[in-house]
């Protein structure tokens, strides 16, 4: 595996928290907030992958001998996509929230919190 | 030691929750109010029913339950542990205890809830039970994130209330971002060791030199956890989300899941990093993080008028000394803030549920508003003033047993400037709340203008129409709360109970060893050191008198002779400039969280070149 794949994780994870460092709308914050976390799928993936190898299913074809990709940073990444699921879908609905409550959702207009 | 037997409790602390939160989402709205509330009290106390158990069966060793019997073979193990020992059963404890008091006042708190909100709380529950007894390093990120998102949920729980959703998503944001951090982290130290369990990953570093992947996972990692307990620069969130969550989450909030994220850090640093990262690296680092987190959140909270993001940077301010407690690195100072949490969660906790009392009688948690309105009350004053006590540090509190013993190791370790750090802060965090309640409960010093337009204003709306008197739903809890911030500090031999906790926590080799190969646990100090001492007891009792003067000075604050005035005025800009940092603009806090992960990549990091 080439140090390519990690170089885009972490290109991934920082700009996703400068989207949200620099973001004008909440809506595009929480997805900025998406792109930081698939840097970590990225990650994950990369750290098991192996060149010229099978997926890790074992069956009559393929013998449990047989080379394959790491299994547990795959299952690892599934659970990653459903945390970043539910967390995104929670805070998607905050942001409608507050759009309904304060009519804006640019946070430099949002001023309910200070001190 | 342990029977197999005892293992088979730690899952139940995760899962009955789960099953019980799942069933009330389904059936939650058909049910008549009351039995949802029996149905969650219920089962919280069922929780802490087997938690004291775990307790009781776990003492003085450790209980260690692999999932699917996947045990370890010649120390290899593919499985997924749950280990417990007398520090993360005290916290399932803890939690437990916690979410009982809360669901158990939430009864008249709200007027109108449906099954929805016990529901989020037991998921809360689950959450912070499993984190705690995590002995995987992935397994705590999931439980992390399973607490983050009932806690973001909680935290914006009044959706009609605007500064509500903006605090949760602030929270949720933030804490989010740590959480990826930490897998960051996590998928880092898997490629270099390719292991996720805790007793696997410490075997496998065990007296190997910190590299540099090392050092970078161990700050990733962390940072999340450290983001939760809102250690400076990471706090921002913390003081937005306090402000405005309920009073019965805030509970959870300041008395549990804050700490927890220190947990998590001395957990993973014993066990994972103990033997390879230097300890005087960390102790340096921690020390001042810890100061720097006590001292801002002290100054912060003396100039809030909002009642709970008052008690907010009181929280952020005590972490810091939790934090200076963990930094010692030794069974002292660990012991220290072990006991100092678990006097902290009683009486900071109460202090809440009391501003959630003044809110549901009289519609306003600010001290401004509130000001002379509560007078002539029996029952209410004497706790809020027998809590403020507690945090002040008045022996015979837990947090005072806590604090003497930390001063007592940062002194060992030649920090001289240890116990000033601890009576002043102390001190400065309790006046703030003693002067809040002086003027709501007796009406005392000249009455407040309404100035300041960049504080924080405490207009929240009640959940319940103004109630005449204080149900006994909300008293007994209250009451509970008090007498178990009383009782960390009192009960004969709690000390060193506290004190034989606290070396299994600093024990990693120990952990890695029983749970790899159920090797009998480390003998423990005879007789460790975890009693009150006169030095404790008078620094002690200095912090209460200072916290009294404190208050005093806040109270009387424009009555002051005028060289004191123009002291207080060449502050005036340093304040406005703080406040102004608080802004309540998530983008800032995210910022300042890079900048927070740098710092610590540095401190940590630049030593061992």
């Amino acid at each position: 595996m080439n140090v390519y794949a990690y170089f885009v994780a972490g290109w991934l994870l920082i700009a996703g928290g400068y989207g949200i460092v620099r973001s004008r709308h909440m809506v595009h914050a929480i997805v900025s907030l998406a792109v930081s976390q698939s840097g970590t799928y990225v990650l994950l993936l990369a750290v098991g992958y192996q060149h010229n190898v099978t997926a890790p299913v074992f069956g009559s074809t393929e013998k449990p001998t047989k080379q394959v990709v790491d299994p547990v940073v795959q299952a690892m990444t599934l659970t990653d996509i459903v945390v970043s699921a539910t967390v995104t879908a929670l805070l998607l609905a905050l942001a409608v929230q507050v759009n309904k409550r304060q009519g804006t959702v640019n946070p430099d207009d949002l001023a309910a919190l200070e001190g | 030691m342990t029977t197999p037997a005892a293992g088979q409790l730690l899952p139940v602390l995760v899962a009955a929750p789960i099953l019980v939160a799942c069933l009330l989402v389904a059936v939650g709205p058909r049910l008549p109010r009351p039995a949802v509330d029996v149905l969650a009290t219920g089962t919280a106390l069922g929780v802490t029913g087997v938690a004291a158990l775990l307790l009781v069966v776990t003492d003085p060793g450790r209980t260690v339950s692999w999932f699917g019997g996947w045990t370890p073979v010649h120390r290899v193990s593919v499985g997924i542990p749950f280990v417990a020992d007398s520090v993360s059963a005290g916290i399932a404890l803890l939690v437990g205890g916690l979410m009982s008091c809360s669901l158990l006042y939430s009864w008249r708190y709200f007027e109108s809830v449906e099954g929805h909100f016990h529901a989020l709380m037991l998921f809360f529950l689950a959450g912070m039970e499993g984190f705690a007894l995590s002995g995987d390093v992935f397994d705590m990120f999931v439980f992390f994130e399973v607490m983050g998102a009932a806690a973001y949920a909680l935290t914006g729980f009044k959706v009609e209330d605007e500064s509500a959703v903006e605090g949760g998503l602030n929270f949720g944001i933030v804490n989010s971002l740590g959480a990826y951090l930490s897998l960051t982290g996590i998928g880092i130290l898997y490629a270099r060791v390719g292991q996720l369990g805790l007793p696997q990953l410490g075997d496998a570093l065990a007296h190997k030199p910190p590299d540099a992947l090392v050092v970078a996972a161990f700050v990733l990692i962390v940072t999340g956890f450290l983001v939760k307990s809102a250690m400076v620069p990471f706090h921002f969130w913390l003081a937005d989300a306090h402000a405005v969550a309920p009073a019965p989450v805030c509970v959870l909030f300041s008395g549990v899941m804050v700490e927890l994220g220190l947990y998590g850090t001395a957990r993973v640093f014993w066990v994972v990093f103990g033997e390879t990262i230097p300890l005087d690296d960390i102790r340096r680092t921690f020390l001042i993080l810890g100061a720097t987190t006590a001292v801002l959140g002290a100054v912060m909270c003396f100039t809030q008028r909002h009642l709970k993001r008052l008690l907010a940077y009181s929280t952020i301010s005590h972490v810091g000394l939790f934090i200076i407690g963990f930094a010692c690195l030794d069974p002292d100072g660990t012991a220290g803030a072990a006991l100092y949490v678990l006097g902290h969660a009683g009486v900071k906790a109460a202090l809440f549920l009391i501003a959630g009392v003044l809110l549901d009688r009289y519609g306003s948690v600010d001290e401004v508003d509130l000001y002379g309105r509560a007078k002539g009350q029996r029952l209410m004053p004497w706790l809020f003033f027998g809590s403020a006590l507690g945090l002040a540090g008045l022996p015979p509190f837990g947090t005072a047993l806590g604090k003497s013993l930390i001063e007592d190791a940062t002194l060992v370790h030649g920090f001289d400037w240890g116990p000033a750090l601890f009576v002043l802060v102390s001190a400065v965090t309790a006046g703030a709340v003693l002067r809040a309640g002086l003027r709501i409960y007796f009406g005392l010093g000249p009455e407040p203008q309404q100035e300041d337009a960049d504080k924080t204003k405490g207009d929240e709306e009640p959940d319940t129409p103004r109630l005449a008197r204080v149900p006994l739903t909300m008293v007994v809890p209250i009451v509970v709360l008090v007498l178990g911030g009383l009782a960390a500090g009192v009960v004969p031999h709690g000390g060193q109970a506290v004190a034989h906790a606290a070396e299994r926590l600093i024990d990693g080799k120990g952990y890695i060893d029983q749970a790899l190969t159920n090797a009998a646990p480390t003998p423990l100090h005879p007789e460790p050191k975890a009693d009150w001492t006169t030095l404790g007891v008078l620094l002690g009792v200095v912090s209460t008198l200072l916290a009294f003067g404190f208050a005093a000075l806040g109270l009387w604050a424009q009555k002051l002779p005028r060289p004191m005035q123009a002291v207080s005025a060449a502050f005036r800009p340093l304040m406005r400039v703080l406040h102004h940092i608080h802004s309540g603009h998530v983008g800032d806090y995210v910022a300042w969280l890079f900048v927070g992960v740098a710092v610590l990549a540095g401190l940590v990091g630049i030593p061992l070149r």
